[in-house]
């Protein structure tokens, strides 16, 4: 009989012990967000709403603060340029950046994951190094470089430049990135190829690089969304307002009048946010296809 | 197929020599294992021949041609790695069609052939799923149709047996065995189990420390070993080694280990004293008896272990301080402690030099 007792107790406990476990998790996990959704749910209200109540309780449906879609933006007597050519800038600037960062560091990376050469090591850390360096440390010589280099002031030849600048600037760290996923290919399956009939190139090609393609997902996210965002370099280098890109144009929406429109604002926000959910969502299937098995360890 | 020659094949690896003068040759059609221990150099080898690390010294003949530099894409080569390194990326189909492709065959021959050897290997019911949803007896056959699709002049397999559980791998064995005398395919076969070589292959060739021990048949390897590395890594249970000397006396021959003396015959004892004083006795388990009662020239010991085998018993016999393994009939019913004879079978006895380790009766 008492025994029966103490079983019943301990597992009672057990159960509130439980509970109190789950309990804590949500504790943790949950609060930290909330402020986040707050401030995601404000945006979205913000932007199609009239008016807003607290904040996020939104009154009268309008479509007004989305007006920038088919008309220029104008603020006070200032009028700026469309926002398709802007939105195109963005994407020219954030793809460049993207591509010339998934070239470079898939070559490199490759080659100080399998190539013995005189200074291997050292390089590695030279290019840890470079990226202690934020770009607006660099910028006035890096104004010196695209002055002498001809691509200042010359309109969509400067975000060339500044895709440049940027893609130099990521480089380093998704060379290292990407190390890491050639690392992981053990050299069985290159050799494999290698007696399979394929030379060096198409073993990479075929083989190899078909394997760290969520590296490349990985690397490829982060340098879109670091080229979709860039603000200083395009804020400081480029003048010509047509080049402008969607955070340029946003800054003054904010910055010139004491009297900001808070749902254009918002809606601009979220407009700008798009792209990035979008090919957020179709690279994160790579990013999660990750290949297990072929070789037994 | 082709006859594989290697010359004077030296491979060093920053100061360490992996393979040190290396020469031997294999047969067209012949199914050669390079056997050792882990390190002893015999996947090295086995990557010079493919073509992937290049011999820091000497030469490697496919027939008569040098192909000592010749890229690995170039070969002709089919080869199973240990992990058998499958294109995860790609299905049981692909993997097996991509040695074709590369070698621009046309499509409709690439599906007969992957069909043809997807048959052959028992794995056609797979053709369309991807390495990681294989386990790991279908990845080796798949592995190993990858390596024979292409019709290879020579066929290469790194330990493909050894992540295999001990039933399939007996079952392979026979298979792969059976494959090759089909194929007729020049096969290098690298491992470290000695059962697998022996029951495998045509010749071995025993490496140790980057060197070449011994290059002959299973049965020569196992009657008559060139060393005590040789004598000691092939067999299972391993041969028992005994030092001692040897000396002749009123033209008799003895041999005395400092806890026992057995005469020896004339014909031995006159080329072992001839050669040797100092010299190590070895006798494999299975070639001594063991007797419950004096014999003469018999050594008296006791039973030390017993360890039941199923169909044998490997006896553990301590003579003074020695001990040695014997292998006996479970009939017997020995008990540790009890006193028993050992009986040598005088032309199962091995010696060997003491210093250098050759064998003294080769």
């Amino acid at each position: 009989m008492a025994r029966k007792k103490v079983v019943k107790y301990s597992r009672s406990r057990a159960l509130l012990w439980t509970v109190a476990k789950y309990l804590a998790v949500v504790l943790i996990a949950v609060i930290p967000l909330i402020p986040i959704w707050i401030m995601i749910l404000w945006l979205f209200m913000q932007s199609f709403s009239s008016k807003v109540i607290m904040g996020i309780v939104p009154a009268g449906l309008t479509l007004n603060n989305w007006r920038f879609l088919w008309a220029p933006l104008k603020m006070g007597l200032k009028e700026y340029p469309n926002i398709w050519p802007i939105t195109f800038n963005t994407l020219a600037l954030a793809l460049g950046v993207s591509g010339l960062v998934v070239f470079v560091s898939v070559l490199g990376g490759y080659a100080l994951s399998r190539m013995e050469f005189k200074g291997r090591t050292a390089l590695m850390e030279f290019i840890i190094a470079l990226h202690a360096f934020p770009s607006i440390i660099l910028l006035i010589a890096l104004f010196v470089i695209l002055n002498k280099l001809g691509l200042y002031g010359k309109g969509f030849m400067t975000l060339v430049g500044i895709m440049l600048i940027k893609a130099g600037l990521e480089i380093p760290m998704a060379t290292w990135i990407i190390k890491g996923f050639f690392d992981a290919i053990p050299w069985d399956i290159e050799w494999a190829a290698l007696v399979d009939g394929c030379s060096r190139w198409r073993a990479w090609r075929s083989v190899i690089l078909p394997q760290v393609l969520p590296g490349i997902g990985a690397i490829s996210i982060f340098s879109f969304l670091s080229g979709w965002s860039e603000f200083i370099l395009v804020f400081t280098y480029v003048k010509n307002e047509a080049y402008y890109t969607l955070p340029v144009l946003i800054y003054y929406m904010i910055g010139e009048y004491k009297f900001i429109d808070w749902g254009l604002l918002s809606a601009l926000g979220l407009f700008f946010t798009i792209p990035t959910l979008i090919f957020f969502s179709t690279s994160q299937k790579l990013l999660l296809r990750i290949y297990v098995g072929g070789i037994k360890r | 197929m082709v006859k594989v020659t290697l010359k004077n094949i030296t491979k060093v690896f920053g100061k360490v020599v992996a393979v040190n003068n290396l020469n031997l040759e294999v047969r067209d059609g012949e199914f050669v294992a390079l056997l050792g221990p882990s390190g002893c150099g015999k996947t090295t080898t086995l990557l010079m021949i493919a073509g992937i690390y290049r011999p820091t010294k000497g030469r490697i003949y496919f027939d008569d041609e040098d192909v000592t530099f010749l890229p690995p894409k170039d070969r002709n080569i089919g080869m199973v790695f240990q992990s058998y390194a499958l294109y995860p990326h790609m299905t049981v189909y692909d993997n097996i069609a991509f040695p074709l492709k590369l070698k621009k065959v046309p499509k409709n021959e690439i599906d007969k052939k992957v069909r043809e050897i997807a048959k052959l290997l028992r794995i056609d019911n797979l053709l369309n799923r991807k390495p990681a949803q294989l386990s790991g007896g279908q990845q080796q056959r798949v592995a190993l149709g990858r390596a024979l699709a292409k019709e290879p002049d020579v066929l290469l397999l790194d330990e493909p047996l050894s992540n295999l559980d001990a039933k399939l791998r007996v079952l392979m064995r026979a298979e792969l065995k059976r494959l090759q005398k089909e194929l007729k395919i020049t096969t290098i076969y690298v491992t470290h189990d000695q059962v697998e070589a022996m029951s495998m292959a045509d010749r071995i060739a025993v490496m140790n420390a980057g060197r070449l021990q011994q290059y002959a048949e299973p049965e020569k390897l196992y009657n008559k070993p060139a060393n005590i590395f040789v004598a000691g890594f092939i067999g299972n249970p391993p041969m028992n080694f005994i030092d001692g000397t040897v000396y002749s006396k009123n033209g008799r021959f003895f041999f005395d280990s400092g806890e026992f003396t057995i005469e020896l015959s004339k014909e031995i004892g006159e080329i072992v004293t001839s050669k040797a004083s100092e010299v190590v006795m070895g006798f494999r388990p299975e070639h001594v008896k063991i007797s419950l009662s004096g014999q003469p020239n018999s050594v008296e010991g006791l039973v030390y272990v017993v360890e039941p085998l199923g169909r044998d018993v490997v006896v553990n016999v301590k003579i003074g301080s020695i001990v040695v393994k014997i292998l006996a009939s479970p009939d017997l019913n020995l008990e540790p402690g009890q006193k028993i004879w050992l009986v040598f079978d005088q032309r199962r006895l091995h010696f060997f030099d003491k210093k250098s380790g050759l064998s003294l009766l080769v």
